[in-house]
């Protein structure tokens, strides 16, 4: 029973507060774009065991989208942010390789 | 024989007795009894029979670690199986009776299973019943099933209640003895929001039975006066008949409350499920006492020491008149103390260790009590009663040099730290070789969400074992979890305990050490599911050598006591096997909850009518009070018809359509989705959303929409309206509304977050009826108040104005075929306006129709509709929407995917119409099967229907569907499959569009 | 490998069962196998037997990082069913209903294949019209199923509440051949049966990487040293990612928590097994007499094995109100299990962009009941080099292409 604080309203926001969106940070291809493009955009997802980046909308709260980065394998939540970042702030890069020193980065 | 003593009984009030019966018997118990208690008051030891061989069983434990005396409890809407009896509080008028026997308690005849019990070891069902092939659904697997399954299966529905709640707390403390209270005062008194739990009705677990003295009083005073403290800290929760279940991560608790387990039908819920987040958790859980592994040891009469004790002290019951003590370790000695304190016979204690030391076992000698040191028991006497033990050395192999006459045993193995919720989460122990247990390792904590531990565990649950340990413990470990917390605790001196010198104890695993087969294939591990440790030592020699597969192979651990008192033996047992030391060998996983939890209390309040929230448009109590047929979309519950008296549904259906074609319908359309997009890029947005182009839309016009998902695939339809300049409304389908504001909502948040553009869902803030039908205009002009004119308002345009006084916004879009307005108003005059509507409607033979002629209607029209034309896998082009995507734009969502090749391929199934040959209905869901197999033999087809209804209006059966080359094979006859498989259903390929094909009666 | 049957039993009674062997060996591993299988679950396993019975090839390890059938095998609700949509769907999981049929003669091992029945409930006039085009598809795809009213639900089900408030029972999708098995069991007799023909079941050892020369596979490093192999399949459900990536490719997978639970055994009161699917839930009674109940997956990914508990609640209520006799009996034990979701929520049967390695995952919530199926597929897979038909539609490419299997559709659902 996740807990994750919504960068907007400032809320911890219990996970029945939130809907999940999985990966983020995936660039959309569309019209024009490689099938390879395409196919990795659409369904090769990276799905580490460890440090991910993930999307979640506190649905039921402000209604933001947020991204999260998080440990798939001990729930650790390393931080919040909007969902209107490229990248994930310089910050909480730090701070996740300052805690898992074999993180390869997020890309 | 067991009895109640003349005196004592710190738990139960005297002055007030109890009626109850088990198996029909009445007997008499005191307030504050547990059925336990009260039985063995009444010399009722033998309480039930063993999953498997069906054994006599007795009460062996006195709390939730109780494998044998389960009982069905209550009867009709309170019936309840599987019921502890040491953990149910006894009140007036309790009915219970004993399980998995057949006929009585007394005379079971599946007891045979015992008599062949050398024909039945661990995992003998996976090696025989295999041939014949029939006979194990036929024949054994029923036998089996009879045999097993403990208490009886409920009948009726629940008579009680049951409630949910949230509580949020820094620190919550698990376990209300003098671990958790001394944690809790910590914790308190620097000022943090506190929740204690205790799972039984008392505080102060152990500690007083045993006679502990914290600060030179009796524990008891110890214990009122921390309660005393807490209970006047405002910030301080205590609830007490509240078990801990479960720790869920980043600090979640599952907590059960019996609020009514005592006082069945007093209004009040049965149980409180409590949802807690605490900031950090700690378990002061106590401890578990194990058997010890001799021949006999299961049957009735054999109890923990521990238990004994506290049916002595807590309820002045007497298990026995001549208990013998069979121990490894000091603490069983507390126990010949009780027992000879209280006036009954202990004719020996048989201490495995070969010398005894310490100030308990003097103690006992002083008394006179004989201790036999270096001794272990080679037999339990008795059948459905302990008789006597047969003494033998520890070392030997089980030689017999004394037989000792009694009625009880009192056994203790030592005792296991209850571990549960620290490793719910992940947490990890490690062995402690002196006591012979697991206990939590503080260094490999389950983790919250911050990284940081979770749970801290103290007391005996922390493997701290003498009371003075325990404070000490609890004390530190409280003041690490406040200052983890950010919070300060003052300093305070700790509660000191009086010491007693403990002998170190002796692991035994068998007694005795070198018991033969026979003794082993007697030595009981798991009482309830009767697993032995000749099963254990049989399982690691086949090779199921993870603990993991000898409880599976073996079912140990698997009862309903989760392995409380088995689980250790069990993996000691095992280890020895395998030569191998125990924490190599590990546990299995602990998983909540700690002990079982009702199901009801789960479900909570969810049942019934308001088994799922319940959304009600303005109309909703109108259709019921004309007695609607309602079906569920979505959360929604629309009328699928509105049937007269003698009606059948179908018959509804058909008079809704005809009066609707030839007269005047109408619809309650108020869950049609209505998204307000605005912003000076709202047209640009709904560009990439809609499949065809928004933008050019002519403020006052509407125009259909399609919406894709990234794959391509057609995920929702609907009828978009330009508002003003930087406004539309988008409809959406009943069941899409939330689904696509999301949608919405995601794209413009997280990919084109630069685009100005706000969207909102206004669903439930309007209103909406369909007025549909040849005299739809002559009802809005009676109702008077704009013009509805075809020239005024033509066929896909909109206006604002007020219609018989209400303000409306007036739709002309038809997804029926006829003249048809789709009219918002306000939510809150919805009923008044849909009730004027009736009422000046009625000489126009206005009437209203539900989903299903709704359905029929645009069926007969070719309409498609999203979840019956499209599954997920269907795409505009498929159901030659082609139409309404432009060509012109460089992108919309789905675009890519579709240009993919199995998408874009020209084999795919398109939509067509099909009249069957006899005027039948093709059957729901038939496909159309096409020559020869695929290379999995499968009947390769061709297409399939997707919505196909008796069409009232033309008299016949209609359909649409799918089918390879689409409207290139019009005229074709096809054949359609039946439900039973039999035969086929000829029909022709036509249009889809059955009625009204030139669209002349939608400009009335 | 000494034959089970009632006579052996008899004869080890007499001796204290001193005289039983082992049922799989506990070998060290060989420098090289004709085929490795990483990952000893029910479908690793399955694969290997398949692989020795009907292709003759035994020079076979299968290796596992903890203990055989430990993983979702081990930890599912043992349904079995083959009503399924899709033609590739209904194909492969009928075979694998088929091959349990005859599994514990075949295995000579009980694995206890009970074909009891099972109803999907139609609790929605969509859902009604979905299990109907279900039957007409699997009438001719050779799977036997039926639709049923209402009132016949009612007799096969005594306990069912059909006229709930929200959700009346308006029908249901049956399968009379469809049930359960004993999970453990499967993965047991098949381990024996792969250790009898000889092959190495090697427990406790780890993949830590892949190595291959000029795009072939050569074999993987373990936690006990390099293990050659010509042929390499990859079989760990929801650590399929992680292996992929060390043999260089990445999955359209994604690892996701599901949940299930079992309430204290009671004496029988279900027969058949019943999948509510309007309201998320499914039962059935065990031989040991509890209900086990299942529900829906998290919404993230997660190797934890552990889930979020609302989902409990949600598909207990579920079933309190379609069964309401249950609210009085307890749960007992709930526990979870890590599956790997695919794109369109079937499985994954297909060669890689490596050479001469293979990958079978993506089973998501279904895969007990494949697991004869996907290891008869995966096996001639493996075995030929190319898919049979079993396998064929089922390629890791298909997404690309968009050829969906989709299983969601029509009111179905993938578990």
């Amino acid at each position: 029973m996740l807990i994750l604080e919504c960068p907007y309203c400032g809320v911890k926001a219990e996970e029945t507060e939130l809907s999940p969106g999985y990966e983020a940070h995936l660039k959309r291809f569309g019209p024009g774009s490689s099938d390879d493009d395409f196919e990795a955009y659409m369904f090769a997802r990276k799905n580490p065991k460890g440090v991910h980046f993930e999307r979640w909308r506190h649905s039921y709260g402000c209604g933001k989208w947020f991204l999260a980065a998080r440990c798939t394998a001990t729930l650790e939540v390393f931080g919040t942010y909007p969902a209107q970042s490229s990248e994930p702030p310089a910050d909480l890069m730090a701070k996740i390789k300052a805690k898992r020193p074999d993180w390869k980065g997020y890309k | 024989m067991s009895t109640r003593l003349s005196k004592g009984g710190r738990l139960i009030d005297r002055s007030t007795s109890q009626e109850f019966t088990f198996n029909g018997k009445r007997l008499q118990g005191f307030k504050g009894d547990t059925l336990a208690a009260a039985l063995l008051a009444n010399d009722q030891m033998l309480v039930g029979r063993s999953f498997k061989y069906h054994r006599p069983r007795g009460v062996v434990g006195s709390g939730v670690e109780e494998p044998n005396a389960l009982v069905n409890l209550g009867k009709g809407g309170r019936f309840e199986p599987n019921q502890r009896a040491t953990t149910t509080e006894l009140f007036n008028g309790l009915e219970a009776t004993s399980q998995n026997h057949w006929p009585s308690l007394e005379f079971d005849v599946g007891v045979v299973n015992n008599y062949a019990a050398r024909f039945l070891p661990a995992g003998f069902y996976y090696k025989t019943f295999i041939q014949p092939r029939a006979a194990w659904k036929h024949f054994f697997e029923p036998i089996i099933r009879q045999s097993a399954g403990l208490g009886k299966a409920p009948k009726d529905r629940d008579a009680d209640r049951y409630e949910q709640a949230y509580a949020y707390c820094d620190l919550l403390v698990v376990g209300g003895g003098i671990a958790g209270l001394q944690a809790a005062l910590v914790a308190g008194r620097a000022g943090l929001r506190v929740i204690l739990l205790e799972q039984t009705a008392h505080w102060g677990g152990r500690a007083p039975v045993d006679g502990d003295v914290i600060d030179g009083k009796p524990a008891q005073a110890f214990v009122e006066a921390a309660v005393a403290e807490l209970a006047g800290m405002d910030h301080v929760t205590l609830k007490v008949r509240t078990m801990g279940a479960g720790v869920y991560d980043h600090g979640y608790v599952l907590a059960d409350e019996r609020v009514a387990d005592h006082t069945p039908g007093d209004g009040r819920p049965k149980h409180r499920l409590w949802r807690i987040r605490a900031g950090k958790i700690l378990t002061a859980t106590g401890a578990i006492e194990r058997p010890l592994s001799f021949a006999g040891n299961d049957i009735p009469g054999v109890m923990l020491a521990g238990a004994v004790r506290d049916f002595v002290v807590n309820w002045a019951v007497s298990p026995g008149d001549r208990t013998v003590i069979v121990t490894n370790n000091d603490d069983a000695y507390r126990t010949a103390i009780a027992l000879k304190e209280a006036g009954l016979e202990v004719p020996a204690i048989i201490d495995a260790r070969a010398t005894v030391s310490g100030d308990l076992p003097a103690k006992a000698r002083a008394m006179g009590i004989r201790i036999e040191a270096g001794r272990a028991v080679a037999k339990v006497k008795g059948g459905k009663r302990v008789t006597g033990v047969a003494i033998c050395l520890q070392a030997g192999e089980g030689a017999v040099l004394d037989e000792i006459a009694c009625d009880a045993v009192a056994m203790s193995g030592g005792w296991s730290p209850v571990v549960h919720l620290f490793s719910h989460c992940g947490g990890k122990l490690i062995w402690d070789n002196a006591q012979a247990h697991f206990r939590p390792d503080a260094a490999r904590p389950p983790l919250n969400h911050d990284g940081a531990a979770m749970v801290y565990a103290a007391g005996i649950a922390n493997g701290a074992m003498t009371a003075a340990a325990v404070l000490a413990d609890a004390d530190a470990q409280a003041r690490v979890a406040v200052a983890a917390l950010g919070g300060t605790a003052a300093e305070a001196p700790v509660p000191q305990a009086a010491t007693v010198t403990e002998q170190p104890m002796d692991a035994v695993w068998i007694m005795p050490q070198g018991a033969t087969h026979a003794l082993k294939s007697k030595m009981w591990l798991d009482y309830q599911n009767d697993v032995k440790v000749s099963d254990v030592q049989l399982a690691a020699r086949e090779g199921y050598e993870s603990v993991e597969h000898t409880k599976r192979y073996t079912t140990l651990g698997m009862a309903t006591d989760q392995g409380k008192l088995s689980n250790i033996n069990g993996l000691a047992v095992l280890a020895g096997s395998l030569n191998a030391d125990i924490p190599q060998v590990g546990t299995t996983t602990f998983r909540p909850p700690y002990t079982p939890v009702t199901l009801g209390a789960l479900a909570g309040e969810s049942r019934g009518e308001i088994f799922q929230p319940l959304r009600k448009t303005p109309m909703h109590g109108w259709h019921e009070a004309k007695g609607a047929y309602l079906e569920p979309v979505g959360l929604w519950r629309r009328p699928y018809c509105f049937p007269r008296t003698g009606e059948t549904h179908e018959q509804a259906v058909h008079r809704e359509v005809l009066n609707t074609r030839s007269a005047l319908g109408l619809l309650d359309a108020s869950t049609l989705g209505k998204i307000i997009v605005k912003g000076p890029d709202a047209g640009k947005f709904l560009d990439m959303l809609y499949t065809g182009v928004m933008s050019t839309l002519p403020i006052g016009k509407c125009r259909y929409g399609l919406m894709c998902n990234e794959q391509g695939f057609l995920s929702d339809d609907g009828v978009v309206a330009r508002i003003d300049e930087d406004t539309w409304l988008c409809h959406t389908t009943s069941g899409g509304a939330d689904r696509i504001h999301a949608w919405m909502e995601d794209w413009l948040q997280c990919e084109w977050w630069d685009w100005q553009v706000y969207a909102a869902n206004v669903t439930e803030q309007y209103a909406q009826v369909a007025v549909v039908g040849p005299n739809a205009r002559k009802l809005l002009e009676k109702l008077g108040g704009m013009d509805v004119s075809k020239e005024a308002l033509p066929f896909m345009a909109w206006a604002d104005g007020t219609l018989g006084g209400f303000p409306c916004r007036v739709y002309r879009i038809s997804f029926s075929g006829e003249l048809s307005y789709e009219i918002a108003v306000p939510a809150s005059v919805g009923l008044a306006f849909w009730e004027k509507l009736h009422e000046a409607g009625a000489e126009f033979g206005a009437m209203p129709y539900g989903t299903e002629a709704l359905h029929v209607m645009r069926a007969e029209k070719g309409f498609i509709m999203i979840g019956d034309e499209t599954d997920g896998t269907i795409i505009p082009q498929d159901l030659n929407l082609g139409w309404a995507i432009s060509k012109k734009k460089a992108d919309y969502l789905g675009k890519r995917g579709q240009e993919r090749t199995y998408l874009a391929s020209p084999d795919r199934w398109k939509l067509a119409g099909f009249e069957t040959l006899d005027g039948s209905v093709v059957p729901d869901g038939a496909y159309i099967p096409a020559p020869g197999v695929n290379g999995n033999n499968q009947r390769n087809t061709q297409g399939r229907v997707t919505s196909t209804y008796f069409s009232p209006t033309l008299k016949r059966g209609i359909a649409m569907g799918l089918i390879k080359g689409g409207l290139d094979r019009k005229g074709e006859v096809v054949e359609f499959t039946t439900l039973s498989g039999t035969g086929t259903i000829k029909a022709r390929v036509v249009d889809p569009v059955f009625y009204d094909k030139d669209g002349e009666r939608v400009n009335g | 490998m000494k034959r089970y049957s009632v006579f052996a039993i008899a004869r080890e009674a007499f001796r204290d069962h001193t005289g039983w062997e082992r049922a799989w060996r506990n070998p060290t591993p060989k420098a090289q196998y004709d085929a490795i299988i990483v990952g000893a679950g029910g479908h690793g396993l399955a694969t290997a037997y398949y692989l020795g019975k009907n292709f003759g090839i035994t020079n076979v390890a299968i290796i596992e990082k903890g203990w055989l059938g430990g993983g979702n095998t081990g930890r599912n609700t043992t349904i079995i069913r083959s009503n399924y949509l899709q033609d590739p769907s209904a194909a492969i999981y009928e075979k694998a209903r088929s091959l349990y049929e005859t599994l514990s003669q075949d295995l000579n091992y009980n694995v206890m294949f009970s074909p009891r029945g099972l109803l999907m409930l139609a609790q929605t006039h969509h859902e009604v019209r979905g299990y109907l085009r279900t039957v007409h598809a699997n009438n001719l795809q050779g799977v036997a199923t039926e639709w049923i009213e209402p009132n016949r639900v009612k007799e096969l089900v005594p306990i069912i509440n059909i006229d709930g408030p929200r959700y009346p029972v308006l029908g249901a999708l049956y399968q009379a051949r469809g049930g359960t098995a004993r999970h453990d069991a499967v993965a047991w007799g098949y381990a024996r049966a792969c250790s009898a023909m000889g092959m190495d079941v090697i427990q406790q050892c780890e993949v830590k990487g892949v190595r291959s020369e000029n795009g072939q596979v050569t074999g993987v490093e373990t936690t006990k040293g390099f293990i050659g192999c010509k042929k390499l399949g990859i079989v760990v459900a929801g650590h399929s990612g992680q292996v992929a990536d060390m043999a260089g490719f990445r999955l359209p997978v994604e690892a996701v928590a599901l949940q299930a639970l079992v309430s204290e055994p009671i004496k029988p009161c279900m027969d058949v097994v019943v999948m509510a699917n309007t309201v998320h839930g499914y039962m059935s009674q065990s031989d040991k007499g509890e209900m086990v109940i299942g529900g829906g997956t998290d919404g993230f990914n997660n190797f934890t094995q552990r889930g979020s508990f609302h989902h409990i609640e949600e598909t207990l209520r579920a079933l309190v109100e379609t069964f309401p006799m249950i609210s009085r009996l307890k749960m007992l034990r709930q526990w979870g299990g890590i599956v790997d979701m695919t794109g369109d929520r079937s499985p994954i049967i297909s060669k890689t962009p490596l050479g001469n390695c293979f990958i079978n995952c993506g089973w998501g919530t279904g895969g007990f009941k494949a697991i004869p199926g996907s290891g008869w597929a995966m096996a001639e897979l493996m075995a030929k080099g190319e898919p049979g038909p079993l396998a064929a539609d089922f390629n890791m490419w298909r997404f690309r292409e968009g050829q969906f299997i989709d299983e969601s559709v029509a009111a179905g659902v993938a578990h």
